[in-house]
């Protein structure tokens, strides 16, 4: 049945595909997870539509109140259909080295965005939101970061359907951003698949990112729990891009670009087993689709060109 | 023995600004100590209490060492050794 009351609704439930051109041998299979099939686009609709739903229920959010969110685009994305069409207002505080798509589609679902500065990072946008979050007590901050309610999505939903898609997994590869993916869905197959393989690929920017004043000035997202873990890459540009471009070029996948990164950590973890003569089924998350990193200038020219386009942005 | 070292932009008062240096080491304790030879004071950046300072992240070709024995983690000759504050994703 694929019929539903409204695009809520249509959440989770995407499609698991095997990736036989990119899988090393016919005992060591890469499947991918497409959560650009969700309604608007990211696997994030699963930890918005949670958050919302959990605050509901807590009686946190009624009708007309203001949700406040620091987010890099895909969860504001996320938060800002869901909030639209429950009556909500939405105010995301975002870096603004982030995709001119990202403001523009955050715009037209009727989002007000506060820019934070691009260095620091999301960082900066944390900070600036609880600052805001404390100058309108009246306002509910979701704060992906820290609300069981984004890992509990995946629990639920996200490790129950791959799963029941790929019985035979060994291996679960995500991004690495608030963690909620990785711990939901890491903490589910754990339960079920004894000796899974939990890989985290985190994104690593250019120095702007960075540019705290002092280390102490950190962050860990309150959510992150490294007992699930396995193991944690550090991806950069070029490694993400080529694999962005690996994904379509071979497998026919358009996907964003904290994909490749998360392709890339697969790849290591599929060539690993193979070496050893394993035999293997990793799984991985296709976080959105390439539409909103067009303009990043990521699927043009070479790649070089593509890693110094993409100096100084969050691209995942 | 020679391993290539990433410092990170707010690290590098520590090395005169150099965004890479060479260390030596066997072990990653190894190579902090050959660091805070040459490099006074950034040791005591990295390590809190005995352990990772908890805003910091060490890759060793690219792996977390938080997950390959901490500063226990083994060296080879060429490994590439990457620093980085923990900061948000999402």
């Amino acid at each position: 049945m694929a019929r539903y009351d409204s695009l809520l609704g249509a959440l989770g439930d995407t499609p698991l595909v095997g990736l036989p051109r990119l899988s090393p041998s016919p005992d060591v299979r890469l499947w991918a997870k497409l959560e650009d099939r969700n309604p608007t686009g990211s696997v994030k609709d699963r930890a918005a539509i949670y958050m919302i739903e959990a605050a509901e229920r807590e009686g946190l959010l009624r009708p007309g109140c203001t949700i406040l969110e620091p987010t890099s685009g895909n969860t504001g994305i996320s938060l800002a259909m869901a909030a639209k069409l429950r009556g909500y207002r939405l105010v995301c505080v975002m870096p603004e080295n982030t995709s001119i798509e990202r403001k523009q589609l955050l715009t037209m679902f009727g989002a007000e965005i506060i820019p934070s500065p691009a260095a620091g990072g999301s960082n900066q946008a944390v900070a600036m939101a609880k600052q805001i979050a404390e100058d309108h007590p009246d306002w509910v901050m979701l704060y992906q970061y820290g609300n069981p309610a984004n890992a509990q999505a995946h629990y639920e939903t996200t490790g129950p359907e791959i799963l029941r898609d790929l019985p035979s997994i060994t291996h679960f590869v995500a991004g690495l951003g608030t963690t909620g993916t990785l711990m939901g869905t890491g903490r589910f197959l754990r339960e079920k698949v004894p000796d899974i393989q939990v890989v985290a690929a985190e994104p690593r920017y250019g120095e702007l990112v960075y540019g705290l004043r002092n280390i102490d000035e950190g962050f860990v997202p309150e959510l992150y729990d490294a007992s699930v873990l396995t193991t944690r890459f550090s991806v950069g540009p070029r490694d993400a891009l080529l694999r962005t471009r690996q994904l379509i070029e071979v497998e026919g996948i358009f996907a964003g670009i904290s994909t490749g990164a998360i392709l890339h950590a697969a790849l290591a973890a599929a060539g690993k087993a193979a070496k050893a003569g394993e035999k293997a089924d990793i799984a991985f998350i296709v976080a959105d689709g390439g539409w909103k990193y067009l303009s990043t200038g990521a699927y043009a020219g070479t790649l070089a060109e593509a890693e110094a386009a993409l100096e100084g942005q969050l691209w995942a | 023995m020679a391993i290539e070292v990433r410092i990170p932009t707010i690290l590098r008062t520590y090395t005169g600004g150099a965004k890479t240096v060479d260390g030596a080491g066997d072990t990653l304790e190894g190579l902090f100590v050959d660091l805070d030879g040459k490099h006074p004071g950034l040791r005591d950046r990295l390590i809190k209490d005995g352990a990772l300072h908890r805003f910091v992240n060490v890759y060793v070709n690219d792996e977390d060492v938080r997950f390959t024995g901490a500063l226990e983690t083994t060296l080879n000759d060429g490994d590439s050794v990457t620093i980085l504050p923990a900061v948000a994703g999402g």
